[in-house]
């Protein structure tokens, strides 16, 4: 897999004071350094260590991910709406590239 | 005639024979244990007292395929910024590493709850800490067992 590509599902619609839930998936392959090729040579490392997710410029969750997180991460999680605005989900690789999702939110 | 005294025994070699892929596997084998589990949870809290409560772990009791295990936790809290809850770890004691996740909440988290997926290696304890705005510590674990492991080739 080359490209990670995160896939996000956020209501697009929550009244003040809700808390909705959000769930995300990402295509990741999540190589735990643990497995060896048929050569017998382990395969390095590569997984997405951290994902932080922000609204409207404020961090409400991080998290770090250890090798024992599955390929293909899915994870949900929630979040209390006050206000209209935009979310912005990133995750981070161990070869320091960056996956981004931003989504929007309004009030119903 | 003196008998001609063999450099090793047929059994010694035997048993060098049967012990010595062991020891080539063993550096790659390093499992994590109970005692790691409990290291990594020193090295975040040191000797903080750890109460039991407040943590819903649901995990299957079975897990057919050790490769992709989803795990739930919630723990009780009402979320303000007075009393929310700080972070959730998670551990496994019987995969190669004790670490599984980390997360870490703000009182714009609305609720303490978390899903994912997670390997397992083999049979094993999923161990919960939560740590709480007042710097209160939180624990409980749960087992499950594995059919296929979800740990290398």
């Amino acid at each position: 897999m080359s490209n990670p590509t995160p896939r996000v599902r956020v209501p697009a619609k929550a009244k003040a004071g809700e808390v909705i839930e959000i769930k995300t998936l990402i295509s990741h392959e999540m190589e735990s350094g643990q497995r060896k090729d048929s050569s017998g040579k382990v395969i390095p490392r590569k997984i997405i260590k951290s994902f932080t997710a922000s609204f409207n410029g404020k961090p409400f969750l991080e998290s770090d991910w250890h090798p024992a997180i599955s390929a293909n991460p899915y994870q949900s999680f929630y979040f209390k709406v006050s206000e209209a605005g935009e979310f912005k989900f990133v995750w981070k690789d161990d070869d320091g590239s960056e996956y981004v999702s931003t989504n929007k939110i309004q009030l119903a | 005639m003196a008998q001609i005294k063999p450099v090793a025994s047929r059994r010694q070699i035997l048993t060098g024979l049967a012990t010595a892929p062991l020891l080539l596997v063993i550096p790659n084998l390093a499992q994590a244990t109970a005692a790691a589990v409990e290291a990594e949870i020193k090295k975040l809290y040191g000797d903080k007292a750890i109460g039991s409560g407040k943590i819903k772990l649901d995990v299957p009791q079975i897990a057919e395929n050790g490769l992709v295990v989803p795990v739930t936790v919630e723990v009780e809290s009402p979320m303000t910024d007075a009393d929310y809850v700080k972070a959730i770890h998670v551990f496994a004691d019987g995969n190669p590493l004790p670490g599984v996740v980390t997360y870490r909440f703000t009182p714009a988290s609305g609720k303490a709850a978390v899903s994912f997926r997670m390997r397992l290696a083999a049979t094993q304890n999923i161990v919960c800490v939560a740590e709480m705005s007042n710097g209160s510590l939180h624990t409980t674990k749960s087992e499950v067992k594995v059919t296929i492991g979800g740990c290398g080739g």
